[in-house]
């Protein structure tokens, strides 16, 4: 099908980017790389007024450092994070999940802001950013503001996003010490959303488990942190036991969906499956 | 309208279009470029695969508008590169290994496959596997089409050493 009729702007700075969503009327969607955006456009669940295509805002892409965190352009392309050798040394979960985001077509114009902006409760990358203790940069009229990613994911599809602003960049703490780290991802055919995956991240010494950050894709309406394995993996040993107890408390606070992929109770057995891979992975086990 | 001006297969368009002007529509039904083609309405199948500035994409997922100031390159335009009017490499070996059985995948299949190779010009069966995983055959003749990106890769291999064929 073809989408509905929408006035276009195709701004080449953040300034002219707000100033077009600010102008655009009632109803604006952002268009980043628009492999989400323009399926649904297509199918007409999306008819937005007016579409500012960000592809040419030049500011928005690439990775830098800056001191303790790597920040990530909102328009990075996924091609473009696995390619990085900046994230390859200090942030490897991010292209490791972003490896298995859809195929390579999707992945040379999909964006890691606009994933994350979508917020699609199977989508890879905002789990990640929850374990990775992420911060979200947002533009807006009145100046910028940084949100944490735990309370970027408001609800299925929504982020703390509000009308007239924009993610500008995605800041990730730089990971250093004897960290591992691995994403777990269960579907059934290629290029498919995941019906669970777990992002973890270990930290090691001295033989035992001192932190470990594990994020949920999938397991509710947003991304989720297994805390209650988290706790119990804190100070445990880094062995094939300890870690199967810890991930058998995968689920506890989640509250997954059942639909055509999967019962939530399926669900909810396959996260435990897969924290006790990610994390025996992550563990260097 | 909104007025592009766009490359596709070394010539250069100067035209009007609506901004939800998909680039498979503008390609096929103002350019006659029906070489590409839809087989899908979700973005999964792949057969709509060009390469936009060099870089395979599903020209159902991209605006016309988008491609404006770009290079487009689809299957019609990839006999000529190299060598006068014959065959690319790798639909040479989709030819010679059968890679096909109704051929609807094959403009897409080829496409991201000369992508692939790009990348990673001697790619394993896996690899290949992965490579051309967001394009469908549901004739699933999946066996010989890696075989024809195994022969391609190969022949592309030879031929770089003779500096024949980019």
């Amino acid at each position: 099908m073809i989408p509905a009729p929408f006035q276009y702007a195709r701004p080449t700075t953040v300034d002219e980017a707000l100033q077009a969503i600010a102008e655009g009327g009632e109803d604006v969607k952002i268009l980043a790389g628009g492999q989400s955006l323009i399926p649904v456009m297509r199918l007409r669940l999306a008819a937005p007024e007016t579409v500012v295509d960000i592809t040419r805002v030049g500011e928005l892409r690439g990775v830098r450092e800056d001191g303790d965190a790597l920040v990530i352009g909102a328009m990075t392309t996924h091609h473009d994070v696995i390619t990085d050798p900046l994230i390859a040394q200090y942030a490897p979960l991010v292209a490791e999940a972003t490896e298995t985001v859809a195929d390579r077509q999707v992945r040379y114009r999909g964006t890691f802001g606009g994933a994350l902006a979508h917020a699609d409760p199977a989508g890879d990358l905002p789990a990640v950013a929850l374990a990775l203790d992420a911060e979200f940069v947002i533009a807006g009229p009145g100046g910028r503001r940084t949100v944490p990613a735990a309370d970027f994911f408001v609800d299925y599809l929504t982020t703390a996003l509000e009308e007239g602003e924009l993610l500008v960049e995605i800041r990730v703490p730089k990971l250093t010490g004897q960290w591992g780290m691995r994403y777990e991802k269960f579907n059934r055919v290629a290029q498919a959303w995941s019906i669970v995956a777990v992002a973890a991240a270990v930290r090691r010494e001295d033989g035992h488990i001192a932190e470990a950050r594990i994020g949920l894709t999938n397991m509710g309406p947003t991304p989720l942190r297994a805390r209650a394995t988290e706790a119990a993996l804190a100070g445990a040993d880094a062995t094939p036991e300890a870690i199967a107890s810890a991930a058998r408390q995968a689920a506890e606070g989640t509250s997954p969906s059942s639909d055509l992929n999967a019962q939530a109770d399926y669900r909810e057995h396959l996260v435990q499956v897969l924290t006790r891979r990610a994390v025996s992975a992550a563990a260097g086990l | 309208m909104t007025s592009i001006n766009v490359r596709v297969d070394g010539m250069s368009y100067s035209d009007d279009v609506e901004p939800r002007t998909l680039l498979v529509h503008y390609l096929r039904e103002q350019l006659g470029k029906v070489g590409t083609v839809v087989g899908c309405d979700t973005s999964n199948c792949g057969a709509c695969t060009v390469h936009l500035d060099g870089q395979a994409v599903k020209s159902c997922t991209v605006f016309a508008v988008q491609a404006d100031g770009s290079e487009v390159t689809t299957i019609e335009g990839i006999a000529e590169e190299g060598r006068d009017g014959a065959l690319h490499p790798v639909q040479k070996a989709f030819h010679e290994m059968h890679g096909l059985q109704c051929g609807y995948c094959t403009p897409g299949m080829i496409m991201a496959s000369i992508d692939l190779l790009r990348e990673n010009p001697n790619p394993s069966e896996t690899e290949i596997r992965e490579g051309i995983e967001g394009n469908l055959c549901r004739c699933t003749g999946y066996q010989n089409i890696v075989r024809a990106v195994q022969q391609a890769a190969g022949e592309m291999s030879g031929a770089d050493t003779l500096g024949a064929q980019a």
